[in-house]
């Protein structure tokens, strides 16, 4: 009631106001939300770190030096202390976020543009079409996603691609369930008859009527997934199951630094801790995301 | 209500045979000759043909398949490639020890979990509701695994109170009710129990806050209802739905314990899933993901029972 109220008064003071669009509104609901933007500045710094570790001036995360291992958390010259083989965990820790972020990442977005084609497909055509993607969704959902992904890529073997691979296979069946369903309420709508009506082809109103309407909740939806697939991928790294050593990756860290919890205990919780804050980022940022965009799920 | 748990009784079917396909073909995909891991390297072609003859690789694809399904039914999951010792046994010793540490996570988890749900969906937009909240989406937000870890720092070698190795003292694996066995089951279920805590809470608080919003609840409160007698009406509303979520956890805790079990040694599935990856030993792989899973499939179809029981709506639809 108060909404009405003041959007009327604020039209009449500015007749001229505008139309904002719906992109725009997003934006502007997000920039209001400090605990959003926050996150969000979070995740960019560490993106950056990521992207621009080698010209930041860190140490060389690959060297180190066994006469300085396993040093303690403000140790002059490495700041986060050294790992089991002396290595910097400063730099470790940057770099590592490389791997992370980008296999927390990378199958989700394989994910959503697979599984969103696939719940197109399936709610649009309806039918048979959609049983068959459908009862194959239905399969792959009676297994739970950590045991899905550690049976894929336990059976693949270890690597970065095998990781990637298992984790898209593990993503594509949420992502398509969403987009069905969102798809299959999006075409009973009038507007999608009135287009059909029109003589636009099945193709046309898929890219003009649908996707535009599908799009948002199943983005949202897989923002939701991406700090999942985050702590999943780091995990298959902690069984042995992802990155192989040398490369720093947060999980494999958190592996072969387990034994030190004796020795130097908040060290070897470091890479632990930047998976939390950023899958807590993630999370918040998607929340933030989801209540600006107006979302349901 | 019959033809209901008919359907979705046959409606298992074709998941199971599907699940049943997936972990045969786990084998199948894995690069290279299953039995090269084990296979002494100067071993002749006759006797790798003979070794490939007697674990059944030598027949086509959809062959083994319907021997391998034929065994499993009956109890048979192989033999292990890395002992030659029979999967089956093993694979149920291990997931009796993973479905008693997922029976304490819940027992842990589920209860607060709802309990602070509700409270924060019943005091929405108070601090609690903020306090609640944030709990919840840093449970959620935890990869287990380094829980465990920073709990063993903390309870197993700062202050020195709880074990942290294994399912009893000297590492014994025989489970008995007492103090000196249960203290070892203390860290772990904590530590699996934190995100299915805070799914549960995210769920209850949205779940509660929906249905106060809507119209019975004013109506229930204008004909002078109390207010404890509003809330058993909310609870029986966000009761069918809580239930689905709770069940998907459960299903999660299996999942979940894999790593928990390898941060703490817990003689469990997840554990001989860890050893059977490190000796690349693909049958028992898939013996023990094939009995999770069809573990998982049931508790599916025992919720959703479950759930139009009390919500009489789901089977008339």
């Amino acid at each position: 009631m108060t909404y009405t109220a003041t959007s009327t008064s604020t039209a009449l003071e500015v007749p001229a106001a505008p139309t904002v669009g719906y992109w725009a509104g997003v934006w502007r609901r997000l920039r209001r939300d400090p605990v959003s933007l926050i996150c969000a500045a979070i995740l960019l710094a560490l993106i950056f770190c990521a992207i621009f570790a080698p010209w930041l001036g860190f140490a060389d995360p690959y060297t180190g030096s066994m006469i300085a291992r396993l040093k303690p958390i403000g140790t002059p010259g490495h700041i986060l202390g050294t790992d089991e083989l002396g290595r910097d965990m400063l730099a470790r820790l940057i770099y590592g976020g490389r791997l992370t972020l980008f296999l927390g990442i990378t199958p989700v977005v394989a994910a959503f543009v697979i599984g969103t084609s696939l719940g197109l497909i399936a709610g649009y055509v309806g039918g048979w079409v959609n049983s068959m993607i459908m009862r194959v969704t239905d399969i792959f959902f009676a297994f739970p996603s950590v045991l899905l992904a550690i049976a894929i890529s336990g059976a693949l073997g270890a690597g970065v691609v095998n990781s990637l691979v298992s984790l898209t296979i593990v993503f594509i069946p949420p992502i398509t369930r969403v987009a069905e369903s969102v798809t299959a309420s999006v075409r009973k709508l009038d507007y999608v008859d009135a287009a059909r009506a029109s003589g636009a082809g099945n193709f046309t109103i898929v890219r003009v009527q649908v996707l535009g309407n599908v799009l948002g909740p199943i983005f949202v939806y897989a923002t939701s997934l991406t700090s999942v697939c985050m702590i999943i991928s780091a995990g298959l790294s902690f069984l042995g199951l992802g990155v192989k050593p040398p490369e720093p990756e947060w999980g494999l860290m958190l592996n072969t630094l387990r034994t030190a919890i004796y020795i130097n205990p908040w060290v070897a919780a470091l890479p632990g801790m930047m998976i939390f804050i950023t899958s807590l980022c993630l999370n918040l940022l998607s929340d933030g995301l989801r209540s600006a965009m107006n979302v349901r799920q | 209500m019959f033809t209901y748990l008919l359907r979705r009784l046959v409606y298992v079917i074709p998941v199971a045979l599907g699940v049943s396909l997936i972990c045969f073909l786990l084998v199948h995909i894995a690069p290279g000759d299953p039995l090269v891991a084990v296979m002494p390297i100067d071993a002749t072609a006759e006797q790798e043909a003979e070794m490939r003859a007697v674990y059944g690789f030598d027949k086509p694809l959809p062959v083994q398949f319907g021997i391998w399904l034929g065994n499993a039914v009956q109890g048979d999951l192989g033999r292990s490639i890395a002992t030659g010792r029979a999967v089956a046994p093993e694979v149920t010793r291990a997931v009796g020890n993973t479905l008693l540490l997922a029976a304490a996570a819940s027992v842990i988890g589920f209860p607060l979990g709802i309990f602070f749900g509700f409270m924060a969906g019943y005091l929405r937009d108070t601090v609690w509701d903020r306090i609640i909240t944030a709990t919840a989406i840093a449970g959620v937000s935890t990869p287990n695994y380094w829980l465990g870890m920073v709990l063993v720092i903390i309870f197993s070698i700062t202050l020195p109170w709880l074990p942290s190795m294994g399912a009893g003292p000297g590492g014994s694996s025989d489970w008995t009710w007492d103090w000196l066995h249960m203290r070892h089951l203390v860290l772990p279920a904590i530590t699996l129990a934190v995100v299915p805590m805070g799914i549960v809470m995210r769920t209850t608080r949205a779940l509660v806050s929906d249905i106060l919003d809507q119209d019975f609840v004013q109506a229930l409160y204008a004909k002078g209802m109390t207010n404890s007698g509003v809330l058993r009406h909310v609870a029986r509303n966000a009761a069918p739905t809580a239930l689905s979520v709770i069940g998907l956890q459960l299903g999660y805790l299996l999942g979940g314990s894999i790593l928990i079990e390898t941060v703490f040694n817990w003689p469990g599935s997840g554990y001989l899933l860890s050893v059977a990856i490190l000796q690349r030993d693909l049958p028992m792989l898939q013996g023990t993901i094939l009995v999770l899973a069809m573990f998982f499939v049931t508790l599916n179809l025992l919720v959703d029972i479950a759930q139009s029981m009390i919500d009489p709506r789901i089977s008339r639809a």
